[in-house]
């Protein structure tokens, strides 16, 4: 080998980037591969994927999985599990319609009270299963076919809509042309490349903290690499956009969600109690930790977020129909394990999570475009997350 | 007579210990082997070498069995050959009968097709032959911890056994169990079977082994022959290996004024819920003091340390508690915190640590509040607090990223104290701190005990090696059937006085 005579502290420095890899093979591994389906797609498609309009579509069509999948994230970090999310997001949806459209209540108000209402949700099902050890499983699986019941009681079985445009703006809206310029719209790309420069920011901000207490273990190259995809991407995409329509609302919404969450999965006391609680939670309760009442809340805030994603998907649509939702819970929680997160709970990332939405995302718009029949997409789904978990139980055992 | 076992050379190491330093053990057919050792010795490490549980491969050696050299891949290869090991855990499924635990995996069947006669009767013979009187029907979880082990036994002599291990089998069993034990170890003997008997009750070895092996920090110290009788001091000095004094850490307590007491504690048994796991239990503690909780297993100093932190055990929980003299409420577990109290569990794995996490988030975990504003987590507190106990009380790592499952049990035992010191209570129980580490780490632990008193922390230890509570302590209770049977200061205590302390609550409680 050539690199015997480089010296040694640069075979150092590369071994122990390698084992740093190979450490972190989860995390770079979910982003290599959401990168290398995108290319597959966008090669077989021949760059119809990547088309602004379909990248567009790709973020609206996906938006509901992705802001489920932050729920759920945490729900099943907690070591539970909500297969109502589905049902849910249907009702509320149901809900909205029926608010609006039937009874003319103002879009805001109803909007307001739809959230409560999917956190009262939440609530309701969370309390059994934090306070009374009812498994979670088996709630949510009555939660699962309660709401969809009501979905369809609520709606009588018809389709309820069409939305007043004000409401529809929430789906399918734009950030304004504030400057006037036309396509591509200025602002949606200022937003894009700010949220890009803001990102690298902060990483870089950690790293020299990291460095200044001697806790760094990222090697140098890595780092920059990792961030150049991630700025490159997000400047790419939010160019592409702006030259579409510019960034949808539903994009800023969901990125603020993203921000937040993993803010207080990784930051704040809540998140890493919550991990706690998954990990162990016996020792979690013996640390004097209140594991019941964040439990609980996991399933609030799951709750809310399924009535969030059930205005969305509403408003996308601009009905509500009895068949909102159907099957939601499915792809979710695909995303969450695909993503990295364990059954047994513990571990998991929200942008891992986010990440996993978004395979899935690419896989089903990709094929779609490419005409691959439902049959079998359904089946290289879930192949995929299959795949996925089998490649983190082997690279768990590897040790 | 001839040998029917001889391990050579075996040499196990795990990821910072080695646990079998080049131990031969010798054992002959039809005789009753003891092999006995300190904690950590390596007792329970050599035998799963030899029942598969770490297979060839994982360890350096040879393991000749009835002449011929063997290379186990798991128990499922020793058990073929007749080795069979009955854990300290029971392997038992309460909630099947005793005869389907005693077929398990192993049923009389046809095509795949149970007979049930069969079995009943086949498990009839067997419990006959262990001399236990209960039905095959009856099920596992309705029987005594004596009965099960019996059960237990049947089983291994269903396999056809020819070398029986028994880890600890009396620990948990009342004297009359475990004198019954030991008489059917006898018999077995008679009908060929060898045993190979781990305990650290020298007086049973006494009564039973003709040979004993002593192990000692993963060595075999020496292989004694007791057709004359057993020379227990000479056992002794071997497992201890060095004068006893340099055990534990010189001490000169300052004890002051009383810091916490218990009146009247009960507390009722989760499932049994007409027996009292603890029962009016009152204690006091001073400042600056080291009390030990002395007792047998299953005396409820467990149950009483865990229902006063936060009611952590046992349901109907009444009685007071007072810190300096004001009552506290100890309800839930962070009230019990609020008041000054730490636990430190007897069971770090399952209760103490978040095993997948790092050293750095397990260290801050009952006290996330410190390094935390506004519910936002202070990463350079987090890590130079988790850096500071490291070092402090020496958790031996690679750093503080490493995760709290790739430590040694010593370590991972610091991890849990750690955490316990950063809440900084005034009040600290301390349930089995040693259990299951190395010499050299018990060390450090007392240490640690000796330095806090010192710096006027109180302590409670539960600890069933009496040894270390009289080397440590400076004043004992002694728990028997969830009472308080006896206080005495250290000083005058020793292991005939608090032994006769239970003894004579039994004899009381018969009248």
């Amino acid at each position: 080998m050539s690199d015997t005579t480089a010296g040694t502290t640069t075979g150092a420095a590369r071994q122990s980037g390698m084992r740093f890899l190979r450490d972190n093979l989860r995390e770079y591994g979910i982003l290599i591969a959401l990168i290398a389906i995108m290319a597959f797609f966008q090669f077989a498609t021949g760059g119809i994927l990547l088309k602004p309009v379909n990248l567009t579509n790709l973020i609206l069509q996906n938006s509901y999985i992705v802001i489920m999948a932050v729920g759920m994230l945490l729900v099943i970090v907690a070591g539970h599990i909500d297969l109502s999310v589905g049902s849910v997001c249907g009702f509320i949806g149901a809900l909205a319609a029926v608010m609006i459209v039937q009874w003319n209540v103002n879009f805001v108000l109803a909007s307001i009270l739809c959230l409560a209402f999917g956190a009262a949700i939440g609530a309701a099902q969370g309390y059994w299963i934090a306070y009374h050890r009812i498994p979670s499983f088996i709630v949510t699986l009555a939660g699962m076919l309660v709401f969809k019941g009501l979905a369809l009681w609520l709606l009588a079985g018809q389709s309820v809509g069409p939305f007043p445009p004000t409401f529809q703006l929430i789906a399918s809206g734009f950030v304004p042309d504030l400057f006037g310029v036309g396509k591509p719209n200025v602002l949606s790309l200022v937003v894009g490349v700010g949220l890009a420069v803001l990102m690298v920011a902060l990483a870089v901000r950690n790293r020299r903290r990291q460095q200044a207490n001697g806790t760094l273990e990222e090697p140098f190259g890595l780092f920059v690499a990792k961030y150049a995809i991630i700025f490159v991407a997000l400047v790419y995409m939010s160019w592409l956009m702006a030259s579409f329509r510019g960034l949808p609302n539903v994009f800023i919404v969901m990125a603020l969600l993203i921000a937040l969450y993993s803010f207080v999965t990784n930051r704040m006391t809540i998140g890493r109690r919550i991990y706690a609680i998954g990990g162990n939670e016996k020792a979690a309760k013996l640390s004097g930790i209140r594991t019941e009442r964040l439990v609980f809340l996991a399933f609030v805030n799951m709750g809310m977020l399924a009535g969030l994603a059930g205005l969305i998907f509403a408003a996308r649509l601009n009905t509500a129909t009895p068949k909102a939702g159907l099957g939601f819970e499915l792809d979710v929680i695909a995303a969450v394990f695909i993503g990295g997160a364990s059954m047994a709970g513990g571990v998991g990332t929200v942008i891992g999570a986010v990440i996993g939405a978004f395979i899935m995302g690419v896989m089903n718009n990709g094929m779609s475009i490419l005409g691959v029949g439902i049959d079998y997409q359904q089946v290289i789904k879930g192949l995929v997350l299959l795949a996925a978990v089998i490649f983190d139980v082997y690279n768990k055992n590897r040790g | 007579m001839e040998t029917i076992l001889e391990m050579r050379g075996i040499t196990k190491a795990f990821p910072g210990v080695r646990a079998l330093d080049n131990v031969s053990l010798s054992v002959k057919r039809g005789e009753i082997h003891a092999l006995v050792g300190e904690n950590g010795a390596g007792k329970s490490t050599l035998m799963k070498v030899l029942s598969g549980v770490y297979p060839a491969g994982q360890y350096e050696g040879e393991i000749v069995f009835d002449g011929k050299v063997k290379a186990f891949s798991g128990i499922a290869d020793s058990e073929r050959e007749g080795i069979i090991i009955i854990h300290q855990e029971l392997a038992l499924v309460p909630l099947l009968s005793i005869a389907e635990n005693i077929f398990l995996g192993n049923e009389c069947a046809r095509g795949g097709i149970i007979d049930w006669d069969e079995t009943n009767r086949r498990t009839a013979a067997l419990l006959a032959r262990v001399g236990l009187k209960e039905r095959p029907e009856t099920k596992v979880t309705h029987l005594g911890v004596g009965k099960q082990q019996l059960v237990e036994i049947a089983k291994a002599l269903s396999k056809e056994v020819r070398l029986l291990i028994l880890d600890e089998p009396t620990s948990s069993l009342n004297e009359s169990d475990s004198d019954a034990l030991l008489e059917l170890l006898k018999e077995l003997r008679d009908h060929g079977i060898t045993s190979i008997l781990i305990s650290h009750k020298l007086n049973e070895i006494a009564k039973v082994a003709d040979t004993v092996t002593v192990l000692r920090d993963g060595t075999a110290v020496s292989t004694i022959d007791c057709a004359m009788g057993m020379d227990e001091d000479q056992v002794i000095r071997d497992m201890v290996g060095r004068p006893l004094a340099d055990r534990y850490p010189p001490r000169s307590p300052k004890i002051g004024a009383t810091v916490f007491e218990v009146r009247n504690w009960t507390a009722w048994h989760p499932i049994d819920r007409h027996r009292k796991a603890v029962d009016n239990v009152s204690f006091s503690l001073r400042e600056g003091e080291v009390l030990g909780f002395a007792g047998l297993m299953g005396a409820g100093r467990t149950e009483l340390a865990m229902s006063l932190f936060g009611r952590s055990y046992g349901v109907g929980i009444e009685g007071e508690a007072f810190v300096r003299g004001r009552k506290v409420d100890l309800s839930s577990v962070p009230r019990a915190i609020a008041a000054g109290l730490a636990y430190v569990t007897e069971d770090r794995k399952s209760l103490g640590l978040v095993l997948d996490q790092t050293i750095r988030n397990n260290v801050p975990l009952a006290n996330l509040e410190a390094i935390a504003k506004a519910g936002v987590v202070d990463r350079e507190k987090e890590g130079a607090v988790a850096e500071e106990y490291r070092r402090r009380i020496r958790i031996r790592s690679s750093s503080i990223e490493q995760a709290a499952v790739n430590l040694s049990g010593g370590n991972q035992q610091k991890v849990v104290l750690a955490k316990w010191l950063f809440a900084d209570p005034e009040i600290l129980i301390l349930d089995e701190p040693t259990r299951g580490i190395d010499v050299g780490a018990k060390f450090e632990i007392y240490t640690i005990i000796r330095d806090l008193a010192a710096a006027g922390k109180s302590l409670i230890v539960i600890s069933s090696e009496l040894p270390e509570l009289l080397g440590i302590t400076d004043r004992l209770y002694v728990m028997n059937r969830g009472r308080m049977v006896g206080e005495m200061p250290t000083a005058e205590a020793t292991q005939e006085k608090i032994m006769s302390a239970i003894i004579r609550s039994e004899g009381a409680r018969d009248v």
